[in-house]
């Protein structure tokens, strides 16, 4: 990982046609392309939107406002890993709020933020369907359960 | 062609199908508020500023009027103390967001709507999307989306094709119940080709 660069790298539009020409002529490709897109490059540049509309011909005000619709989207470039603090009723009970502010310090960014290294993307979400198990950090996919502050620091470097 | 029959307020209204029975009472000289609502549009219901009280098979609800298709043997009423509560609701929220709307402020003093009993957020805009969806389904241009949602929903002109069409076309402007769709224009504008 490109540790210190500033900047997202630019979008390699042949990759992105890839994308497109998979999803191209399914029902409904536009929201795929997009999850696709957004999985693998974690952001949706505007060149890249521009692209979609184009190349599947709809119009861009519709990419637009699906892309800015969802939270799933971004328009900003979003880090690796993506950590989701769960603050359900269920993780703010058994500690949910300590876990975040914990992570707050470790990563020096606040939910909706990604750190300038792009390192982190923090994210705060409602329930995460596995309420035993809270508190519950999801990163990248995967689920940490009864997450304490001790164990928060080794849940994080656990995905680096 | 008039294959249904409704009552509204009272009076026998005739109605083809696939009409809304908003269609079939302005056809029968019957007036219901609209903000969204555009002939040449598909119905949109974002306002409810149009909700009617419809009665079927002996049971009543609140419907838009703008969007509910004209069935047979429809029973409806335009105006009771509670739709008046209603729209008179819906247009205080909507007088916190543009205040100096001239159709707005007609309306809400016909509905007793007090203009300040929402603090003011003035964004102006009240997404009744009527210049989105002209832009679209008339023009076919798409200069002009929505964009995020919730609370932070707002048009956005896309820059590259607005200052391509809008200039020579401008047909969306006086549809804007607010002056907001005009000072969006002015801004795009103003960024897009700087003097
Ligand atoms: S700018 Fe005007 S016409 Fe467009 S959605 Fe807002 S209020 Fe409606
Ligand atoms: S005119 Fe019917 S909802 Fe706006």
């Amino acid at each position: 990982m490109k540790g210190t660069e500033l900047c997202a790298p630019a979008a390699d539009l042949e990759e992105i046609d890839r994308i497109i020409d998979r999803y191209r002529d399914e029902k409904g490709s536009l929201i795929q392309v997009l999850l696709t897109i957004q999985a693998e490059h974690h952001w949706l540049p505007r060149e890249v939107l521009s692209r979609v509309a184009e190349r599947l011909s709809v119009p861009l005000t519709r990419v637009l406002h699906l892309a800015t619709f969802a939270t799933a989207f971004s328009r900003i470039p979003r880090g690796r890993p993506e950590v989701h603090v769960c603050t359900g009723t269920a993780c703010h009970v058994r500690g949910a709020p300590r876990v975040l502010s914990t992570i707050e310090e470790l990563t020096g960014i606040q939910p909706g933020e990604t750190d300038l290294d792009l390192r982190y993307s923090l994210e705060t979400v409602n329930c995460l369907g596995c309420c035993a198990l809270g508190p519950v950090v999801e990163i990248d996919g995967k689920i940490h359960g009864k997450v304490s502050i001790a164990k928060t620091e080794d849940v994080l470097k656990s995905c680096e | 062609m008039n294959d249904l029959t409704m009552r509204i307020d009272g009076k026998e209204v005739g109605a083809a199908e696939g009409m809304t029975v908003l269609t079939a009472a302005r056809g029968a000289g019957i007036e219901i508020p609209t903000l969204c609502h555009h002939d040449s549009l598909e119905p949109y219901g974002g306002c409810r500023l149009c909700l009617v009280e419809v009665t079927e098979r002996g049971w009543s609800r609140h419907v838009v009027a703008c969007v509910y298709p004209a069935k047979d043997g429809l029973e409806v009423r335009t105006r009771t103390e509670r739709i008046d509560r209603i729209r008179k609701g819906i247009l205080e929220l909507l007088l916190a967001r543009a205040p100096n709307s001239p159709i707005l402020r007609e309306l809400g003093e016909e509905y007793g709507a007090d203009p300040d009993r929402f603090e003011g957020e003035g964004s102006f805009c009240i997404h009744c999307g009527l210049c989105v969806r002209y832009c679209a389904e008339v023009k076919k241009a798409h200069a002009v989306g929505f964009v995020d949602r919730g609370v932070r929903r707002e048009i956005a002109f896309i820059p590259e094709i607005a200052t391509r069409v809008c200039e020579s076309c401008k047909e969306c402007f006086p549809l804007c119940p607010t002056s907001y769709l005009q000072a969006a224009w002015v801004l795009v504008k103003s960024l897009a080709t700087p003097a």
